[in-house]
């Protein structure tokens, strides 16, 4: 591994309530620019949770998320993503009525991206939309929504990506080719937030993972040496999804 | 030709040109003066509805303040027709500013909310204790600026600016974020647009647009009672309209208002019986099958309505 670059995301304590349940109790991790993290852990241990903080859909109640040295717990989801933060959603959510041109479209003219952002063109052969690139988004099949919300989230040059699940759902030959994507993209120096359950895809694609349980972490390192880990195996046990 | 162009050239100007040229050929004014009036209102639901999902069941309120704006600043103001207008859009969005908060709720919620703010805003007009400043309950009477003629060119101008509004959302990005907000407000912040501010917009424009067609039908009319210019029927008759032909395109409210208010003048007075129940049948039959207006008949075969 080569020396760690500096975070361009720092989590410190994250809290986030719904009523008396703790989703988040204290979830400290970080970030580079260029690499991949994945979180995983079973359902209901805040992976979700962490992804909607941090992309603004809810604000924390307490500790703090720095982007880039700047503190942005709490600021509105455009405000984000003009400062180079976006995500996927895991039941995507195309604007179902607009073609898919149009979808990519509004993130091209609103992104207000640092830097250059990508062209509709390019958008749409790399994440093979062009055939239907004049489609309202309702007429595609479930994984082709998942590529039209990764092309829009691209469409605004993030820095910081957010990927909630978009493996699921996908055969073996589109998570070869989705790895790839994800892979060139961090390649290009975009730090990337993986949320998955399959594990394989998990394997093939970080560089380091950190495993939630109950709203914290409780493993940062590899995959490979998460899995002898006597914590982890106990939270996964009975999991069906336990590599 | 840019489409933009192609909209004004092909649907904007030669409904107008008709309009324009009508009270020439055809000597029923009101009821041109009437179909114009709605046209405005049509479109004005359209922007409201058709760009952002907001169903206004109190549409009237933005209406009858635009009537009211009109007649005060005639009343109190002394002033001329024209600026009597532009006061009455200014009404209708200073409501619009004070009902912002409005637009927090949603679906059901919000439609039944505005319905009761535009009773709200109704009985504040009407309450007695405000006779001097807006007659109250007894009505106005404007008959310094009478002149039916001047207010149905003036109309035409309105319902040009509106058409305007619409051709803009129909074919700019400001239009395209309005409808990625509707369709998905969490999807479309993701997208980098300020959702808040996008509601906020076509809500004011929607506003606007009201206001502005209250004053132009005070105007005209000259005389009338709160119960009058605050009349649901306003709400109802523009709402059904643009959902009939067909919202977030430009033809589909012109092609409901002129049907469906055609219908109406044809046989709502003659044969009040027949009316309602064609009326009621027409209803009933878009919503079942066609809920997304006339317009859908074209659209669901994968072509492009403007």
């Amino acid at each position: 591994m080569s020396p760690e670059p500096t975070p361009i995301l720092r989590a410190e304590g994250l809290v986030k309530r719904f009523g008396g349940f703790y989703a988040l109790g204290g979830l400290t991790f970080h970030v580079a620019p260029g690499e991949i993290l994945g979180l995983v852990g079973p359902n209901g241990s805040g992976k979700t949770t962490a992804i909607n903080v941090i992309s603004g859909l809810y604000a924390p109640d307490g500790g703090s998320v720095t982007f880039e040295g700047r503190a942005i717990g709490g600021l509105s989801s455009h405000r984000l993503v003009h400062l180079g933060i976006n995500r996927t959603f895991q039941v995507p959510k195309p604007f179902l009525s607009l073609t898919v041109r149009q979808n990519i479209e509004v993130a091209l003219a609103y992104g207000r991206s640092a830097a250059a952002p990508p062209s509709m063109e390019s958008l749409l052969e790399e994440y093979r939309l062009a055939d239907v690139a004049d489609r309202p988004a309702q007429d595609l099949n479930n994984v082709q929504q998942k590529t039209l919300d990764l092309a829009r989230a691209l469409a605004t040059g993030p820095r910081l990506l957010l990927l909630d699940e978009l493996a699921a759902g996908l055969n073996p030959t589109e998570l070869d080719w989705m790895a790839g994507r994800i892979k060139s993209l961090a390649r290009s120096g975009m730090a990337i937030i993986v949320v998955e359950h399959l594990m394989g895809f998990i394997e093939q694609i970080t560089d380091r993972v950190i495993v939630m349980n109950a709203g914290k972490e409780i493993f940062e390192g590899t995959l490979a040496v998460a899995v002898k880990v006597p914590e982890v195996i106990e939270v996964f046990l009975g999991g069906e999804h336990a590599a | 030709m840019p489409s933009a162009i192609r909209h004004l050239l092909f649907i904007v100007v030669p409904l107008l040109v008709v309009f324009a040229i009508l009270p020439g050929v055809y000597e029923n004014h009101l009821m041109l003066f009437n179909f114009v009036v709605f046209l405005i209102l049509a479109q004005g639901v359209n922007v409201i509805y058709g760009f952002t999902g907001y169903l206004p069941f109190g549409y009237v309120g933005f209406f009858g303040s635009g009537a009211y704006g009109f007649a005060m600043m005639v009343m109190h103001a002394h002033a001329s027709a024209p600026v009597a207008v532009i006061a009455a859009g200014l009404a209708g969005m200073l409501i619009g500013l004070l009902l912002t908060p409005l637009l927090r709720l949603s679906g059901a919620y919000f439609a039944i909310a505005n319905l009761a703010s535009s009773l709200a805003v109704l009985h504040f007009v009407a309450n007695p204790a405000l006779e001097d400043i807006t007659r109250g309950p007894y009505g106005v009477s404007l008959t310094a600026t009478f002149n039916p003629e001047a207010a149905y060119w003036a109309a035409l101008v309105v319902l040009a600016l509106t058409l305007g509004v619409v051709v803009y959302l129909k074919n700019s990005r400001f239009g395209l974020a309005l409808q990625a907000v509707r369709e998905d407000p969490v999807s479309a912040g993701m997208a980098g647009v300020n959702v808040v501010r996008m509601r906020v917009a076509a809500w004011l424009a929607s506003a606007l647009i009201a206001g502005l067609a209250g004053g132009v039908y005070a105007w005209y009319v000259s005389v009338f009672f709160p119960d009058n210019v605050f009349s649901g029927t306003f709400s109802i008759f523009a709402i059904v309209f643009a959902l009939f032909g067909g919202v977030a395109t430009i033809i589909g409210p012109i092609v409901g208002v002129l049907i469906l208010y055609g219908v109406y003048n044809l046989i709502g007075f003659t044969t009040p019986q027949y009316f309602q129940l064609i009326y009621g049948l027409l209803i009933m039959g878009l919503v079942l099958f066609l809920p997304a207006g006339l317009v859908s008949l074209v659209t669901r075969r994968g072509r492009h309505v403007p």
